[in-house]
């Protein structure tokens, strides 16, 4: 499933790198701690968080995820949207809480494959 | 930044980590993960490098006042080594098991400081080595091999 199908699917606001949104979504993985998501989560995922800064770009870039959420209406830092659009990693803000939009997106991957 | 490359096959550089800063923190990793997709390295090797590299920066980021990475380069290994004037640890079994962490609040709001950092190192590396010396710094010698 491409990042733009989630985003229409889901109402998403796109915050940065609106032009790489026809990439593919190979799963998804959840985490506030860096270095678990480092460890645990594999490239093309999407990855949902709260956390806004900018490092979360280095993260996403170095594991080649597909595109960054952020939950509960948080927004990126000035920063964080900078590197995110040198870098390619759209970021996603979603109004709601990591538990129902994991949830939703956990269904469109599955149903679709 | 590489101060030394030869041919395509072999590599040595070193690249230097500013401690303290976060808003760099990550670009050491990056060039090494770009270094090592031009010289033609398997996606999972330079996926590995790129984990544990990017552990090792946020450790000397968030502890030491510089570190030294060098990245070599043989036919079928990669070679990591991080050298940092830092505190040093103090008891690297302790440093060593997940969960243990001396990182301070601010370090923790940011999501860095879980103490996953070094496991996340060994995980991913095919040979680790950790020396350190209170004071002085502390060591790290990482071998990630084509299986």
């Amino acid at each position: 499933m491409k990042i733009e199908e989630i985003v229409q699917a889901l109402g998403l606001d796109v915050k940065c790198a609106k032009d790489c949104l026809d990439r593919e979504v190979t799963g998804g993985y959840t985490g506030d701690l860096l270095s678990d998501v480092m460890g645990n989560s594999k490239a093309g995922y999407i990855w949902i968080t709260r956390q806004v800064h900018q490092n979360i770009v280095a993260v996403a870039s170095l594991k080649e995820h597909s595109a960054i959420i952020l939950i509960n209406s948080s927004q990126p830092t000035a920063e964080t949207m900078e590197k995110a659009e040198a870098e390619k990693i759209p970021i996603m803000v979603s109004d709601l809480p990591a538990f129902e939009i994991s949830g939703k997106i956990y269904n469109l991957l599955t149903a679709k494959s | 930044m590489p101060v030394a490359e030869t041919n395509p096959n072999l590599y040595s550089g070193s690249f230097i980590i500013e401690g303290g800063n976060f808003n760099s923190a990550g670009i050491v990793s990056t060039s090494i993960k770009s270094t090592l997709k031009k010289l033609g390295i398997p996606g999972d090797i330079v996926r590995k490098a790129a984990i544990v590299s990017y552990e090792a920066e946020i450790n000397v980021v968030s502890y030491a006042k510089k570190g030294v990475v060098t990245l070599t380069v043989e036919p079928g290994i990669v070679r990591i080594e991080v050298a940092d004037e830092g505190p040093g640890i103090p008891n690297i079994d302790l440093a060593m098991q997940e969960g243990y962490s001396t990182a301070d609040q601010r370090i923790r709001e940011m999501g860095f400081g879980a103490g996953m950092g070094l496991c996340n190192i060994k995980n991913y590396s095919d040979a680790f080595h950790i020396e350190s010396e209170v004071g002085k710094g502390t060591r790290l010698k990482m071998t990630i091999t084509t299986p």
